[in-house]
């Protein structure tokens, strides 16, 4: 087991990195300073003013998150080629939300939505449909916050940091400034983070090939050392490439997995954050460039499997998320592996602090004003969603104290197929009402539970665990002669769209009521001009066509 | 259960006010469904050779369809925005 005193250097470099971000959180209240952080739109969504650069970094920021930088890795390291979908998955993630986006932004700056569930709300006219699309936003997110924390546990292993008290008070900074800045402190502390991590990968590409012998020597090591047979499956480890039962996986993992990343709350916060649509259009080109470096991130698991890494064990139980941080350990002088730790624990602080305002959001904006309080002011709703920012990190912090890190790890891996399952509603939905939203609530419905009882049944042989042991479903599972396996959510989606398709047929044959539609088909493309128009115009935003 | 929309009556202020561009639709969209398919025909990618710079077939040629998905929504985005 590490031990600290082996690692001053890397703690004096992470903790002096720590705090700069922390007092740039709370001096970010001042950035771009706005008259007032009483109004959701400023507190929650950084003024909807950031332009193509902070959006690129926020966004950043907020889509690759810490957890994702030390879990590929992991995934590769231990499994081989399907680890690599991450790749395939945040490339087809932007043609994807390139469309979808920029109509779920105009709709949002037309109305004021803050929340995916806002907008369900005014589109369908169902204040049931919209609540439970909040709900499944806040039980989606939670975990996913938690996991933040995973990631920099991982990094505090390594440099023999144990116990729990310093992610209670990483995390105790991070609400706080949270709590007083909004979205503006995410947004400039991931100038700090991306920076970092770009930097950190790019050495790690040079150094540790030069190091190891080249990228053949790299490839050819993780390959004999995948072949290994796996003591719980007497199967071999994995292999570079797909073999004919993951293809299948690898393919609907990839698809879902992007579908679920733009559904998730937080993400639609940054890009609500956006000042207009061509800020949108402009990152859905630029930001695969974290795409290319998560690759190579995914790469540094065979670059660990290559120097014969040995994951750190604590308490009889393997923890593979430590492989990355002792690979850098390794290989790097102790002040750059300070700055690289560095980079993966503040790389945990942005996604969590934009999470927790997204989560506090549609708490604020679809249950708090929807059914508590109808008459809530701006300013009652900022506070709201202040105060439940704070309470929803607390809760991401007593999953990891009282539960076992595990735990969190499985919800979120049950939280990218329930949020999956807000697809009709919010993302067919930008583009039409076909779909009655009874029948969209009852396809959400049996969409979640298809998922969950599918996640269920998926042993785990690693750990000996009988349940939600993974999200790939062996189609044998279902009674198939196949040994073929296939992405959980993917599975659960399509049981959702087929049961709202159904349903809305018979619906409309029993003449159900028709609920009322807020938008109207030009709020879809309304966009926001750079030049102030003459003070004196008003009127309907129609009446200042730009083409 | 029939109250108004949220915020209805919140119009997002500074003093800029709204364009309305008619429609968002363009046949160029449809170039943005070459980096959606390509990257899931695992056939296309699931092989060791030819080797670049010591990378199997099936990390490179995934690494360089980041390219191709840059390209196509870059073209898509010059060939769509609004004049002026």
């Amino acid at each position: 087991m590490p031990q600290a005193s082996d690692h001053v250097v890397e703690i004096v470099v992470f903790v002096l990195l720590f705090t700069l971000v922390s007092v740039m959180g709370f001096v970010a209240a001042r950035w771009r300073r706005a008259d007032s952080l009483d109004h959701l739109d400023e507190w929650g969504l950084g003024g909807r003013n950031f332009g193509a650069w902070i959006t690129w970094f926020l966004l950043g920021g907020d889509l690759y998150t810490a957890y994702t930088f030390v879990a590929v890795p992991a995934l590769v390291f231990s499994a081989g080629a399907i680890g690599f979908y991450a790749v395939p998955y945040t490339i087809l993630i932007y043609p994807l939300a390139f469309l979808v986006l920029t109509r779920l932004w105009s709709v949002s700056y037309r109305h004021g939505y803050v929340t995916p569930a806002d907008f369900v709300r005014g589109r369908f006219g169902s204040p049931t449909l919209a609540l439970l699309v909040a709900i499944t936003g806040i039980v989606a997110t939670m975990p996913y916050i938690a996991l933040q924390l995973v990631g920099i546990e991982a990094v505090l292993k390594v440099m023999g940091v144990h116990g729990h008290l310093p992610i209670v008070i990483a995390f105790l900074i991070l609400a706080l400034y949270t709590y007083n800045s909004g979205l503006r402190a995410p947004a400039l502390i991931a100038f700090v983070k991306d920076t970092l991590i770009y930097l950190v990968i790019i050495v790690a590409v040079i150094v540790i090939p030069y190091k190891l012998g080249g990228w053949d020597a790299i490839f050819g090591g993780a390959e004999a050392a995948l072949s290994q047979e796996n003591p719980n499956t007497g199967q071999p480890k994995g292999s570079l490439l797909l073999n004919a039962n993951n293809q299948l996986q690898y393919i609907t993992l990839a698809l879902g997995s992007a579908l679920a990343l733009f559904l998730y709350p937080h993400s639609l916060t940054s890009v609500l954050a956006a000042k207009n649509r061509d800020t949108i259009k402009k990152n859905m080109s630029a930001l695969p460039a974290y795409s290319f470096l998560l690759g190579l991130i995914a790469l540094l698991g065979y670059m660990a499997l290559a120097a014969g890494i040995k994951p750190v064990t604590s308490d009889g139980k393997t923890d593979t998320n430590t492989i990355v941080p002792l690979l850098f350990d390794q290989m790097f002088p102790s002040w750059f592996t300070g700055v690289a730790f560095a980079a993966i624990g503040i790389g945990a602080l942005v996604p969590a602090a934009i999470m927790s305002i997204a989560a506090a959001n549609l708490f604020t904006r679809n249950v708090y004003k929807e059914y508590l309080r109808k008459d809530a002011t701006p300013a009652q709703e900022a506070r709201t969603s202040k105060i439940t920012s704070l309470v929803v990190k607390v809760g991401a912090v007593a999953v990891i104290l009282f539960l076992d890190p595990q735990f969190a790890i499985d919800l979120q891996l049950i939280g990218g197929v329930l949020i999956l399952q807000t697809l009709p509603a919010v993302a067919i939905g930008v583009y039409t009402r076909w779909f009655h939203p009874w029948a969209l609530a009852s396809g959400l419905i049996a969409g979640l539970a298809v998922g969950i009882g599918m996640l269920y049944q998926i042993p785990n042989p690693n750990n000996g665990k009988e349940h939600f042991g993974g999200s790939a479903y062996k189609l044998s599972l279902a009674g198939f002669d196949s040994d073929k396996q296939i992405y959980v959510g993917f599975v659960a989606v399509l049981a959702n769209l087929i049961v709202a398709a159904l349903l809305t047929l018979i619906l409309r044959r029993t003449g159900a009521p028709q609920l009322p539609d807020a938008t109207r088909a030009d709020d879809y493309t309304v966009d926001r001009t750079e030049q102030s128009p003459p003070p004196a115009a008003s009127g309907e935003p129609a009446a200042l066509a730009g083409d | 259960m029939s109250s108004s929309p949220p915020s209805e009556e919140h119009q997002p202020s500074g003093p800029q006010r709204p364009t309305v561009q008619r429609t968002d639709s363009s046949p160029w969209n449809w170039v943005l469904l070459v980096p959606i398919v390509i990257p899931l025909l695992t056939p296309l990618f699931n092989h060791a050779t030819p080797t670049l710079f010591g990378f199997p077939l099936f990390y490179w040629l995934q690494l360089a369809f980041v390219l191709l998905g840059v390209g196509c929504t870059a073209l898509v985005y010059n060939r769509t925005k609004r004049r002026g």
